[in-house]
């Protein structure tokens, strides 16, 4: 017996809460420990203690999400094993390696350091203590590097095989594992957009402090770091945008479809939907607003190469399918026994549309003689609902280049000197702070959810990854995570908003602005 | 390099290694954090408590999720079929865990005495509830876990929560528990001087003998009331790893190993000596000495069940044919020696700046120096 379809269901939505919650605290991790690296750094160079407060004040900002950062990311550890057994055991070979090395090499070096970093100050020389910063932020970024590994492996599993005597796939090639285009692209993309949302954080609080006229060389110089490290990676973030590696495997060409709304294929170049009404029962997009070559430019980078619609892409399923059907009842066959050379050449020949054939589970226990109906469905089933897939895009489009906006003009008014003049500028730069999370969550959700109905792309559907657990226990979990995931988020902003508009003056320096006007009232 | 079957023995020890790592020094954190309430009688005192060990906890709970991530990596099944047949016990002791990041770190934050008084119940809440419950896994393990596979190799759990809560598996959860407050209780002893100092010697010198005969007790249970399967048929320690393909008889006595191999009754005797000079030195106010005495123990402890379960990494009470062992439940063979490379190198790597850290970070926490450092310190 195989998961009902409520145990599936409510596991991705726990699995989605739980990772985009995560994602929450991500991102200003990565983003804030290089801006914390940079600003020590200066202060190394230059002696200026001014910058030691800055590395200081931020750090403590810093400090507040790391913690959530870490009290959410065990979850995720735990949860591969609680809620996707059959994915644990059916991947494990090639995911939990990847994990394994991300606690080795990433996770021990910034936990271990990250005690440093608060508590060294007194205890390090300087070059020391700037030393730890640095590995920190490594550390950090390394850690991503790892689970975009292993992400991008589920989203083009390359370096690994089906073994029918384990009944599971099984690692090939460790450097095809680790050089996947698929997951170095994801990691520039998710790390650069990490670095953004640090720059927009810092940028936008020392915005607030500009406009009120508070501690005004310490907040000029925070924002002037986070104009120009926000510009660098949110052009970084632009130019290697994520579609890149969209053209690798059917499964990521199938999410750029539809991404793009893109129902037919056209004769190239292909041309870019800006906007429209995708709709999934007529297989259209009304009012589309098209800009001719962009899209072939963007998947392609080419103008004479087709960029495949969903019709075309779903006749491709079923295509894999039907090869999948022979794949599945050649390895019943082995399983009952029979090792003889024809059987295993003919399973051999259709193996790596294995995963295929499962999608035929859902619909039959025996996939090896599903109905014409059956395949039909399947393959449905590998076309992505195309609405939320296409707005979410867009959305995280239209923040990204908002941000390029808010950069651009921050880092241009800072080198002419006059950016804490520029009213509407700083407002804007305090506006935008939520940006990057809206943009880091609309992407999360693109490339999951555009990832379905599998768990792995082509080799392991989501339906047949859930563990055997009831209803009860789902509810008891979601529950609880509610509950504790609430109650942390507004004790976290709670604080988060103290120590922000207590500014400096929460290091007890004696030099910032609560602490010279006895007027002012401490928040 | 190496063949199969050594990489599984390898592997083997090596999960043990990071089993004891993570016990002996998150097991302080959790020691310490369960004593908190108790020890410190105002807020200075508990900010020198947390302060023993803000600066390192963080680098301990890793050797926790490097144990989720080499079972996952190396024995997928074991992963699979313990997390989610554990469903609740396993998001129990996770929840407990969310007490800490935040616990450490927003406590001091702000002056409100109901907010820190608060986060003293959650660290005593993250501090007490995972060794309990730990403890009750590791019960269970020891008796045997109700699963069973279907032909896809898909886990099964045949039992319930409250299935697990039965009177071996408690007392084990007791006993994780006293172990952790011993152990915090020496190393926070290490770490103070003067009123906590005193404080914690005293739940040293009480705990000791409360250990020492729990431990004695548990072990009575084992070797009298305790069967372990044997195995009577499996394809050889070196195939493609499948459950499915072995019988097992059940025998009558845990000691199997311990008879076959004399040797192995070092780990119980490593065991008890160490927890009784951990005891002694504790008295005789040698706090180097305790530490590394009660942390040999520990060390006994674990390793007297880890010899005395081998092969089994877990037993099914359901299907005993389905029980998994070190030669049916790995990883492959790629696999197991990608995992022995990377750990080669990161292990000494991670322990050479663990070290560093903690002697950075040495020195005796007392109420005085919190006060001096009111606002850098937890």
């Amino acid at each position: 017996m195989i998961s009902g379809e409520e145990i599936v269901n409510l596991s991705r939505l726990q699995f989605g809460l739980t990772a985009m919650y995560h994602f929450l605290f991500v991102p200003l991790t990565l983003g804030l420990a290089f801006i914390l690296a940079i600003m020590e750094s200066v202060y190394v160079m230059t002696g200026k203690v001014v910058y030691k407060d800055m590395t200081k004040f931020w750090g403590k900002l810093f400090a507040i999400n790391f913690a959530m950062g870490v009290t959410t990311g065990i979850t995720l550890e735990f949860q591969f094993g609680t809620n996707w057994a059959y994915y644990s055991h059916y991947v494990g070979d090639i995911f939990g390696p990847i994990l394994a090395s991300e606690g080795w090499m990433a996770f021990f070096l910034e936990s271990t350091l990250v005690g440093l970093f608060f508590f060294g100050w007194d205890r390090l020389t300087k070059v020391q203590h700037l030393a730890v910063t640095w590995l920190v932020a490594f550390g950090t970024s390394f850690s991503a590097l790892w689970i975009l590994i292993a992400n991008g492996w589920m989203q083009y599993p390359v370096g690994s095989a089906f073994n029918y005597e384990t009944l599971r796939m099984e690692m090939a090639s460790f450097a095809d594992v680790f050089f996947n285009p698929v997951a170095q692209v994801k990691f520039v993309h998710t790390v650069a957009a990490g670095y953004v949302t640090g720059s927009m954080f810092v940028l936008g609080i020392s915005a607030w402090y500009l406009i009120r006229r508070r501690d005004l060389g310490f907040a000029r110089r925070s924002f002037s770091i986070a104009a120009a490290f926000g510009l660098a990676s949110v052009l970084s973030v632009i130019v290697l945008g994520d579609e890149s590696g969209y053209t690798s495997g059917e499964v990521q060409k199938i999410k750029l479809a539809a991404i793009e709304a893109e129902w037919d294929t056209h004769e190239p170049p292909a041309s870019f939907t800006i906007i429209g009404f995708p709709d999934q029962e007529a297989e259209k997009t009304h009012f589309a607003i098209k800009v001719p070559y962009v899209l072939g430019l963007i998947a392609t980078r080419s103008v004479d190469e087709d960029v495949k619609g969903l019709k075309d892409l779903r006749a491709e399923s079923a295509k894999r399918i039907r090869s999948g059907m022979i794949a599945y009842g050649q390895l019943q066959k082995i399983r009952a026994g029979d090792k003889s050379e024809p059987t295993k050449t003919l399973f051999d020949q259709h193996i790596t549309d294995l995963g295929y054939g499962l999608l035929l589970k859902k619909y039959t226990a025996d996939p090896a003689s599903a109905s014409e109906e059956m395949i039909q469905q399947a393959a449905n089933d590998t076309i992505p609902r195309v609405a939320p897939l296409f707005w979410t895009f867009r959305l995280m489009v239209a923040a990204g280049f908002t941000m390029l906006f808010v950069f651009a003009m921050a880092f241009y008014f800072c080198a002419t000197r006059v950016a804490d003049q520029k009213k509407w500028l700083l407002r804007l730069a305090t506006w935008c702070i939520p940006l990057p999370w809206i943009a880091s969550e609309a992407g999360w959700f693109v490339a999951e959810y555009g990832r379905q109905p599998w768990t792995i792309s082509g080799v392991l559907p989501t339906h047949l990854s859930a563990s055997n657990i009831s209803s009860d226990q789902l509810w008891f979990s979601i529950g609880g995570f509610v509950f504790f995931y609430t109650a942390l988020l507004i004790i976290e902003m709670f604080l988060m908003i103290k120590y922000v508009r207590l500014g400096p003056s929460s290091l007890h320096t004696g030099k910032y602005y609560f602490e010279t006007n006895p007027a002012a009232s401490v928040p | 390099m190496f063949d199969y079957e050594t990489l599984r023995i390898i592997w083997w020890l090596f999960t043990g290694v990071v089993i004891i790592a993570f016990v002996l020094t998150s097991g302080f954190d959790f020691g310490i954090c369960a004593l908190l309430p108790f020890v410190g009688r105002n807020d200075l005192e508990r900010r020198a408590v947390i302060n023993t060990v803000g600066g390192t906890w963080e680098g301990n709970q890793v050797w926790l999720v490097l144990l989720g991530g080499a079972l996952f990596a190396v024995w997928p099944l074991v992963y699979a079929t313990l997390f989610s047949g554990l469903y609740v016990a396993m998001l129990l002791v996770l929840f407990a865990l969310f007490f800490r990041p935040a616990g450490f770190d927003y406590r001091s934050k702000l002056e409100n005495p109901a907010w820190r008084n608060a986060w003293d119940w959650g660290l005593f809440i993250g501090g007490a509830v995972p060794p309990i419950l730990l403890g009750v896994l590791v019960g269970n393990l020891v008796q045997g876990v109700p699963f069973h596979f279907d032909a896809d190799l898909r886990p099964y759990y045949d039992g319930s929560f409250f299935a697990l809560l039965n009177p071996f598996a408690l007392f084990c959860g007791v006993l994780g528990l006293l172990i952790s407050l011993f152990h915090g209780a020496i190393y926070l002893k290490w770490r103070t001087e003067g009123v906590l100092y005193r404080r914690a010697l005293a739940v040293v010198r009480v705990l000791g003998p409360v250990v020492i005969g729990a431990v004695t007790l548990a072990a009575l249970w084992v070797v009298f009331g305790m069967n372990l399967p044997e195995i009577t048929a499996m394809p050889g320690t070196d195939a493609p790893s499948n459950p499915l393909n072995k019988t097992v008889a059940m025998t009558s006595g845990w000691l199997r190993q311990f008879m076959s191999h004399p040797w192995m009754l070092v780990a119980p005797a490593l065991g008890f000596g160490g927890l009784l000079l951990a005891w002694r030195s504790a008295l005789e106010h040698t706090s180097v000495g305790a530490f590394l005495f009660s942390s040999l123990g520990i060390t006994g402890v674990l390793l007297s069940l880890g010899f005395g379960l081998f092969p089994y990494l877990v037993i099914s009470s359901t299907d005993p044919n389905h029980s998994l062992t070190i030669w049916d439940a790995s990883s492959s063979h790629f696999t197991l020696a990608l995992a022995f490379w990377i750990t080669v190198i990161f292990l000494p790597i991670v322990l050479a700046y663990t070290r560093w850290v903690y002697r950075v970070l040495w020195g005796s926490v007392t109420p005085e120096k919190v006060l001096k450092d009111q606002h850098s310190l937890y």
